[in-house]
């Protein structure tokens, strides 16, 4: 196995493009030094990026929006109170990650681009509107969250692409976003089932919403009908249900040693509802 | 064992100082399995079969022998030629066939055949080289599919006598027993339930995987270590499959990270040393994770049929019982455990229960805490909760309308002796949590449960040093702090500090033989042993204070840590401390030990009860556990830190096992949760505070009045939390795990 620790992403790139069999990247490692050490994925290639100037820097922009350096930790992101005040939801998702140990190493750009359907920050980032940067022989391009997985293990990065730099929009005024997950147990557990919501009110009414599911489908889904159900509305009961039956009607999952399909189906719609309500008292500016 | 004196008032007894090997835990300093090394030292890595079941035609190992860094390959063919025999008779026959496979692969992860090599990773790469070619055969995982006439039998003339004729041969021991009649007794009630249950198998769970260092010459002289409950099993085991003599074989128990029975038998200990005979050096074998979820351990799962009859009053008129067990492709479940618990802590005139042992494409099970008795609580417990439901009884009042006390005939047949079953519901009914309001959707749950504990062959030595400190070696393996308990009753004894006592567990060269520590044995039978072995040396004692007062032996007694005359005649001396005695032993005698061996028979079964709430999410089917109490008769609790200890660690591990915990086996056989993320064992956030109750019915067979405390805090958990779970959600739940959704789906059927 080889080992390189690059300078910058154009060498990181570079690196990756011209090695042969299995490449991984290292960022906190908690997805792959696992799989490595039960022998599930032996890279042949081992590119570190925590030493590329930058990556661990949490920047908020003139704009009001969020540059996140790669390698940037959970624990990093949930000690910026900041950010978590400008969303909450995605802050949380990344804080369910682990324990306390994986905390200091896990990144949101690792959970992404590990391509796990029950990866706990990418519902909240998809609902969020999160954007990357993808580095490559050819250039940077931007691409939206929800085009990075393709399926379980699998993205959309082809071969020299990683991820550079990870944008969330700038939250504007009465914005709320929330995250929930479902697991049998109280922590240290993977999702059955995942809800990430953000709304943005305009008065009472919900003017835009975004809802993503995970660990529901081979990839998560940016579901527009689970949107569509509370556009409008005031989060009525109602509304409420529509939202409930466009995520149950959006699940397709599978039956698996972690849930049954039935569970999966009937559980994407309760965490909706109390993600939606988490949400909108968020955008009202209450405590939730 | 006739006791004559019983001791009521103690000094050391029932305090609570900190455990002597608890430095040495938590700065890193103990030694468990894996932390042992030698010069020249091996690493053994074992190839395991992917199928549940197959032959296996033909092992090539050449590719692998030929490896440069590989110094020896073993195959069943490299032990000994231990005979078959049916039933439990065969149980050599059968550690060997689990621990390396012979003519099948019985299980997905069943080993087939092992490496030793220079490092770790060079043995775990090798075993790719190692070709098995397999002609894979038809399995079977469940319970009352393994029994159904049409199941692919795992292995002719395994069955023993008590199996009736006509049973599928993978129904291997057969157990029924009971008094009364039963049919009378139904015709007396006023209500008759009849209802089925099954749980799953579940791991013991604990923490440390197996791990050994094992050297054997060609000489047939061997040292093992490793982290075991009962060295001298694994002694005894492994010079059997190896075909040397038990003698020639030292054996030393590491620290142990926990075993709850699972490590009272051998899986890499014969395999490591047939790896070093082959190879001549030390071979180091560590399991992964993985490999003790499919090859060691777990419990039996379990398919039961319950029938109880109560009148208005709540009288229980008649109980029976048919329980399922299923214990791996070898004999050894339970079944007739099971039967024999489940009613036991009740009056009964009609009783009738049977129990099956079978077998099934699963790895051997193994004890787990009470092993069989949780399940059987879990089906009689529920269908008595149900009657109470639905007479409108209180369950606590039903259950001491019927509990066994002094004199009962117990269910599977001998009269009890003082016993402390009405002494933990009494505590249960006064206890504030069986009072305090409930929350909307929540409900709570209670439940008895029972254990015989054991006594078990043991021997113990103690010996004085000049300074006046004492070593005392017992045999039994510290699985819950048992060195502090130890120490606490020879201090008792002998009247000097605590800390004044080392208690080392010593290794199979310098003691008799020693039981495992299992049956919640050993602060009963090790600590009877340590009291008499203290015992032999004050005798020594006053011996050598009476000669050198000058007086008999008998005018000399023993009190506060010194030698006193007897009495006004015996003479006017001053008291002669342990050490001023100690001091001159090499001169007066020599060194002055004090010993003791047997097979105590006064264990005393032991009764608890557990009191539940839980909370049950009814959109997304989870529970959370939010009270929990556990009250149990420990006759005397020597150190009651360790027993509360006990206690929620039996709460702990039941919650597990009642909600969340699994072997979850695919349509090929093959175990799909072979790691700590999918085998959810409950976390420390998933758990609330533990309350304890330690009722004390002292306990007549032993001289301070201990019972065993480690096993009966299991036996109620699974039953207090369905029934308190059934309650919350409105729903029976009869199926373990209660997992979210099958809760979620229990509720979708009800409405
Ligand atoms: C005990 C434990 C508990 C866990 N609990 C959870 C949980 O609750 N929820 C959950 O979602 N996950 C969980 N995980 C998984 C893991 O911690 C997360 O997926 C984490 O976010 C991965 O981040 P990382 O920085 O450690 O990634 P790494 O392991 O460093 O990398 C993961 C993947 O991302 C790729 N990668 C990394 N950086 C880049 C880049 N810049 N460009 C392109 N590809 C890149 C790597 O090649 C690799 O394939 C858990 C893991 C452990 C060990």
């Amino acid at each position: 196995m080889d080992y390189h620790s690059p300078a910058s992403f154009a060498e990181a790139s570079a690196l990756a493009a011209n090695a042969t069999g299995i490449t991984r990247f290292l960022a906190g490692g908690t997805d792959v030094l696992v799989q490595l050490r039960s022998e599930l994925v032996t890279p042949d290639t081992l590119i570190d990026i925590k030493k590329i100037d930058g990556v661990s820097d949490i920047i908020s922009n003139a704009d009001g929006s969020w540059t996140i350096g790669v390698a940037a930790t959970g624990a990093e992101m949930s000690e910026h109170s900041e950010l978590g005040r400008d969303w909450p939801g995605v802050v949380e998702a990344m804080d369910l990650i682990g324990s306390t140990q994986v905390q200091g190493r896990a990144t949101l750009t690792g959970n992404l681009c590990n391509g796990s359907p029950a990866a706990d920050s990418v519902p909240a980032m998809v609902a969020a509107g999160v954007t990357v940067t993808v580095t490559g022989p050819s250039g940077d391009r931007e691409v939206a969250v929800e085009e990075i997985p393709t399926g379980p293990g699998k993205t959309s990065l082809s071969k020299g692409e990683l991820v550079s730099a990870v944008h969330i929009p700038a939250r504007g005024e009465d914005g709320g976003d929330a995250y929930l997950r479902f697991i049998p147990r109280t922590e240290m557990d993977i999702a059955v089932v995942g809800v990430g919501v953000n709304l943005r009110l305009d008065g009472d009414t919900v003017a835009e919403a975004r809802v993503s599911l995970g660990a529901v489908a081979p990839t998560v889904l940016l579901v527009e009908d689970c949107a569509k159900a509370i556009i409008g509305s005031t989060l009525d009961d109602a509304a409420l249900d529509a939202l409930a039956a466009a995520a149950s009607a959006a699940c397709n999952p599978i039956d698996d040693k972690r849930g049954t399909i039935a569970f999966r189906t009937e559980v994407a719609g309760v965490l909706a509802k109390r993600a939606a309500k988490i949400a909108y008292a968020r955008a009202k500016g209450e405590q939730a | 064992m006739a006791l004559d004196d019983r001791k009521s008032e103690f000094t050391f007894v029932g305090t609570r100082p900190n455990r002597p090997d608890g430095l040495d835990k938590v700065t890193g300093r103990a030694k468990f399995g894996a932390d042992m090394s030698a010069p020249g030292m091996l690493h053994g890595a074992i190839l395991r079969s992917p199928h549940a079941h197959a032959r296996i035609v033909k092992i090539d190992t050449s590719k692998a022998e030929a490896h440069k860094d590989v110094k020896a390959v073993v195959t069943r063919a490299d032990f000994a030629d231990v005979p078959f025999k049916p039933g439990l008779e065969g149980e050599f026959w059968n550690v060997l066939e689990n621990v390396m496979a012979g003519e099948k692969a019985l299980y997905d992860g069943h080993a087939v055949a092992a490496i030793a090599a220079t490092s770790a990773l060079a043995a775990r790469d090798a075993l790719k080289l190692i070709k098995v070619k397999y002609e894979v055969l038809p399995h079977v995982t469940d319970v009352d599919k393994a029994m159904a006439s049409d199941a692919p039998v795992i292995r002719e003339g395994a069955a023993d006598y008590s199996v009736p004729e006509g049973m599928h041969p993978n129904v291997v021991r057969y157990h029924e027993s009971g008094h009364g009649d039963v049919e009378a007794g139904f015709a007396e009630a006023d209500l008759i339930i009849e209802d089925s249950f099954v749980t799953e198998a579940t791991h013991q769970g604990y923490i440390e995987p197996h791990a050994c260092l094992g050297m054997l010459g060609n000489d047939g002289k061997g040292e093992l270590w490793c982290t075991t409950q009962g060295h001298w099993i694994a002694q005894k085991t492994c010079a059997a499959l190896l075909g040397i003599e038990t003698s020639q074989l030292r054996v030393t128990a590491s620290e142990i990270g926990g075993g709850f029975g699972g490590k009272t038998t051998v899986f890499i200990e014969p395999v490591a040393l047939a790896l070093s005979r082959k190879a001549n050096r030390p071979v180091k074998v560590v399991m992964t994770r993985s490999e003790v979820f499919r090859a060691t351990g777990p419990t039996s799962s379990a398919s039961m049929d319950i029938k109880i009859g109560m009148k208005k009053d709540g009288t229980i008129s008649a109980a029976q019982g048919v329980f399922r067990l299923q214990g791996g492709a070898f004999p050894g479940a339970p079944g007739d455990m099971t039967a024999m618990c489940a009613f036991a802590p009740y009056n009964l005139t009609n009783v009738k229960q049977v129990g099956y042992d079978v077998m099934a494409n699963r790895p051997k099970q193994a004890a787990y805490r009470a092993p069989g008795a949780p399940m059987g609580a879990f089906a009689v417990e529920s269908v008595i909760d149900e009657l109470c439901k639905k007479l409108e009884l209180d369950p606590v009042d039903v259950r001491l309308k019927n509990a066994a006390y002094e004199g009962t005939k117990a269910s599977y047949g001998p009269r009890y002796e003082r016993i402390g079953l009405v002494e933990t519901l009494e505590a249960a009914k006064a206890h504030p949590h069986y009072s305090a309001p409930l929350k909307p959707g929540q409900g709570r749950g209670i439940s008895c449960g029972f254990w015989f504990n054991h006594g078990g062959e043991t021997s113990v030595s103690l010996s004085l040093s000049e300074d006046g400190s004492a070593q005392l070696m017992v045999g039994t393996p510290d699985i819950g702090g048992s060195r502090a308990s130890m120490a606490l009753m020879a201090a008792e004894v002998l009247g000097i500090p605590y800390e004044n006592i080392r208690v080392t567990i010593a290794d199979t060269a310098t003691l008799g033989y020693n039981d495992v520590s299992h049956g919640s044995r050993v602060t009963y039978a090790s600590g009877l042993a340590t009291i008499k072995a203290a015992k032999h040396a004050v005798e020594k004692l006053c011996e050598r204070a009476a000669a050198s007062w000058g007086i008999p032996t008998d005018a000399v007694k023993w009190e506060n840590g010194c030698a006193v005359p007897s009495g006004p005649n015996a003479g006017d001396f001053d008291p002669r401390p342990l050490a001023d005695i100690t001091a001159h032993m090499g001169s007066t005698g020599g060194p002055i030990s004090g010993h003791f061996e047997a097979t105590p028979e006064g264990a005393g079964v032991s009764f608890g009860t557990h009191i539940v709430d839980a909370e049950v999410d009814p959109e997304t089917g989870k529970t959370a556990i939010t009270r929990y109490t556990v009250i149990q008769d420990a006759g005397k609790a020597i150190h009651p830190t360790y027993v509360e200890g006990q206690y929620q660690g039996g709460a702990a591990q039941g919650i597990g096992w009642a909600l969340n915990e699994e072997y979850i086996y695919g349509e090929d056989g093959r175990l799909q949760n072979s790691i700590f993320l999918d085998y959810r064992i409950p976390v420390a956030s998933d758990l609330p505070m533990i309350d304890t109750v330690i009722v004390e019915v002292p306990n007549p067979g032993h001289p301070f009045g201990v019972r065993g405390v480690g096993e009966t805090g299991i036996v109620p958990p699974l039953a207090a939390i369905a029934n308190a779970v059934s309650h919350a959600a409105g729903v029976r739940m009869r199926q373990l795990p209660m997992s979210p959704p099958r809760i979620l789906a229990a509720l979708k059927d009800n409405g």
